[in-house]
């Protein structure tokens, strides 16, 4: 991978969690980089760090050693604010269960993120719109999650993700609610993105649909890379 | 103004639980606006009334008066002094001699305070005006009708009086009921029978004498004078400000149940709020909100309750209090008896001041109860919030 390409580098991160009187350690000596537009996930059963992992990549964790560089941000070493400003200006979140504000209407969901940045009405709602638009949900911005299916939910999170254009999209088991009609047609939507904004996607995931769409597949046991490999597309 | 709009956006969907806590809330705004008002009309109306009819605006006292001191009225007087007989003559000023006394109604003795006043004064509202002498071997008294009702004494009704000259001997006389008057000061009422100065100065053998010199706001002089003591009005109303700071204070109790309630309810709120809406912060946090604006945003959250509770208080407590207004409230009958100056209607008295300290005391307390159960989201991680724990 060139050097320059790079966005994401962890060098030797460690991950501990205090349980009781001692230590968990979810990552060992984890190491790994992620260029630009990249289409990538980690893979592995539960507890083997693959959240533990996004975590970090997306600031909302710290290592407790090693380095982890996240579009030129050292997360080791970044404040509470760095780090919200850095989620808020450049990541993008994909969760499993959607996390939706429920008060909020479609509309009011994706323009949360670009309220934060303090954007302008007009500039508001083009980028809506245009997300939105990509998701297919145009004919459901004012409705509330509650009215919404799990697959347009999960569309919803999507156009949230999108809607910044940020250069790193992070998602966590994004299909794990989703039956496979509706894990096909987000899978085939990421991708489709992944190709128009040139985002880095990095997932965690089990689920076997994923990983057929991932460009590249790390899969983790008990908190190391076991192996790191590019998956071969079907033209 | 992000958080305004998002704080707005989510208490609004809130629904039920925001307005129940809303509804107390402007509950204890109108109940402690209109207490307030109520006490401070009971005031003011107990202060103009006792001024028009009892202070004047203020009093010359004969240094031997104390009122405390009743068994030694007879004493408590002095000639008037030569420098207010301008301000007497010209109707700015009322000299008034106190005398003990006592009266027989139906054969029962009712001690009594006489009070003799000049018959064309106009510094008080006592209609002195009955009081003119006629015919001198005929004394005519002028009674309140708390007085007349418990003596049950009548217009033209005679009364024996008797009472103790300067000399110390006793002497009686018939009096004739005069005028009945209708006022709500006790102090020109219950046990005071009112007669004509002259006549009583006569009566007592003190002529030109006086227990003090009432002043109307006219005369702006207030000369120091030798034997005389000088009482503000601000010092002769004390008891009643007094009085109404200890009935106000009383009716705090009230306010804390009830702003109390509402407390508790925006308390509540808020602890679930934390607890229920673990991942929407971590979700927020995700999305680049920082814990220093979420904490501001679920403390602004909180503090709306108070805004809106304002905004319906002002919907249906405006009416409310300028119905108060116009038409006063309704006092019972037996409140004629409590000894303090009050009518049949009290009349509220409303000031920007009173309703800007309320204002200002329930957003404060509203914002500080918001704000309290926030403070663990200055230790929320991001992580854990998202996985519904609490740091």
């Amino acid at each position: 991978m060139n050097q320059n390409n790079v966005i994401i580098q962890l060098e030797n991160v460690v991950k501990d969690y205090r349980i009781g009187s001692g230590y968990f350690r979810a990552l060992k000596d984890f190491s790994i980089s992620f260029g630009h537009g990249e289409f990538a996930g980690f893979i592995g059963p539960s507890g083997s760090g693959k959240t533990t992992a996004l975590n970090i990549i997306g600031s909302l964790d710290q290592p407790s050693s090693g380095t982890c560089l996240v579009l030129g941000e050292n997360i080791s070493t970044i404040s509470h604010r760095q780090a919200a400003n850095l989620r808020n200006h450049q990541i993008g979140f994909i969760f499993q269960t959607y996390n939706l504000l429920p008060v909020y209407t479609v509309y009011e969901n994706v323009e949360f993120p670009l309220l934060l940045l303090g954007l302008s009405d007009t500039g508001r709602k083009k980028m809506i719109t245009e997300a939105l638009e990509m998701v297919g949900l145009t004919d459901k911005i004012d409705s509330r999650p509650a009215q919404l299916s799990g697959g347009q939910a999960q569309r919803v999170a999507i156009a949230r993700a999108i809607v910044k254009k940020p250069a790193l999209i992070l998602a966590d088991e994004p299909t794990a609610n989703l039956d496979v009609k509706n894990s096909h047609n987000i899978l085939e939507l990421m991708v489709k993105l992944n190709r128009e904004l040139g985002s880095t996607f990095v997932f965690s995931t089990h689920d076997p649909k994923v990983i057929s769409y991932l460009q590249r597949i790390i899969r983790l046991e008990d908190g190391r890379i076991v192996s790191d490999q590019p998956q071969k597309q079907e033209l | 103004m992000l958080i305004f709009r998002l704080a707005f956006k989510n208490i609004i969907g809130a629904g039920l639980r925001t307005w129940l806590s809303v509804l107390v809330l402007s509950f204890s705004y109108i109940t402690i606006i209109f207490t307030q008002g109520m006490y401070r009309g009971m005031s003011q109306q107990i202060t103009s009334a006792m001024i028009a009819t009892e202070l004047g605006d203020g009093q010359y006292w004969n240094s031997a008066y104390d009122p405390d001191e009743l068994f030694d009225l007879d004493k408590a007087n002095g000639v008037l002094p030569a420098e207010f007989d301008p301000a007497i003559n010209s109707g700015q000023a009322v000299p008034i001699l106190f005398y003990p006394g006592s009266i027989y109604p139906q054969g029962r003795l009712r001690p009594v305070i006489i009070k003799g006043i000049p018959d064309r004064q106009q510094v008080l509202a006592i209609p002195a005006q009955f009081l003119v002498v006629e015919d001198p071997e005929i004394v005519k008294a002028v009674i309140g009708e708390r007085m007349a009702n418990s003596c049950k004494l009548a217009q033209g009704d005679l009364v024996t009086l008797r009472w103790r000259d300067s000399d110390g001997t006793f002497d009686a006389v018939d009096v004739e009921i005069a005028h009945i008057m209708k006022t709500i000061v006790p102090a020109a009422d219950q046990g005071i029978l009112w007669l004509n100065l002259h006549q009583l100065q006569t009566m007592t053998g003190l002529d030109q004498s006086a227990t003090m010199i009432v002043i109307s706001p006219e005369l702006t002089r207030r000369p120091d004078l030798p034997g005389w003591d000088f009482k503000s009005v601000y010092y002769l109303t004390e008891e009643i400000r007094a009085m109404v700071k200890m009935k106000s204070s009383g009716a705090m109790i009230l306010y804390f149940v009830l702003i109390g309630l509402a407390l508790i309810a925006i308390f509540d709120s808020q602890v679930l709020s934390i607890f229920h809406r673990r991942r929407e912060m971590g979700t927020m946090m995700a999305l680049g909100m920082t814990r220093l604006r979420l904490i501001l945003l679920f403390t602004l959250e909180g503090a709306m309750h108070g805004v809106l509770a304002m905004l319906l208080a002002f919907i249906y407590g405006t009416p409310l209090l300028i119905w108060s207004i116009r038409s006063g409230i309704a006092l019972p009958a037996i409140s004629s008896r409590w000894g303090i100056a009050l009518s049949d209607h009290l009349f509220p008295h409303y000031t920007i001041g009173l309703i800007v300290f309320t204002i200002l005391l329930v957003m404060i307390l509203v914002t500080v109860v918001s704000y309290l159960p926030l403070r663990r989201i200055s230790r929320l991680k991001p992580t854990d919030a998202l996985r519904g724990k609490l740091s």
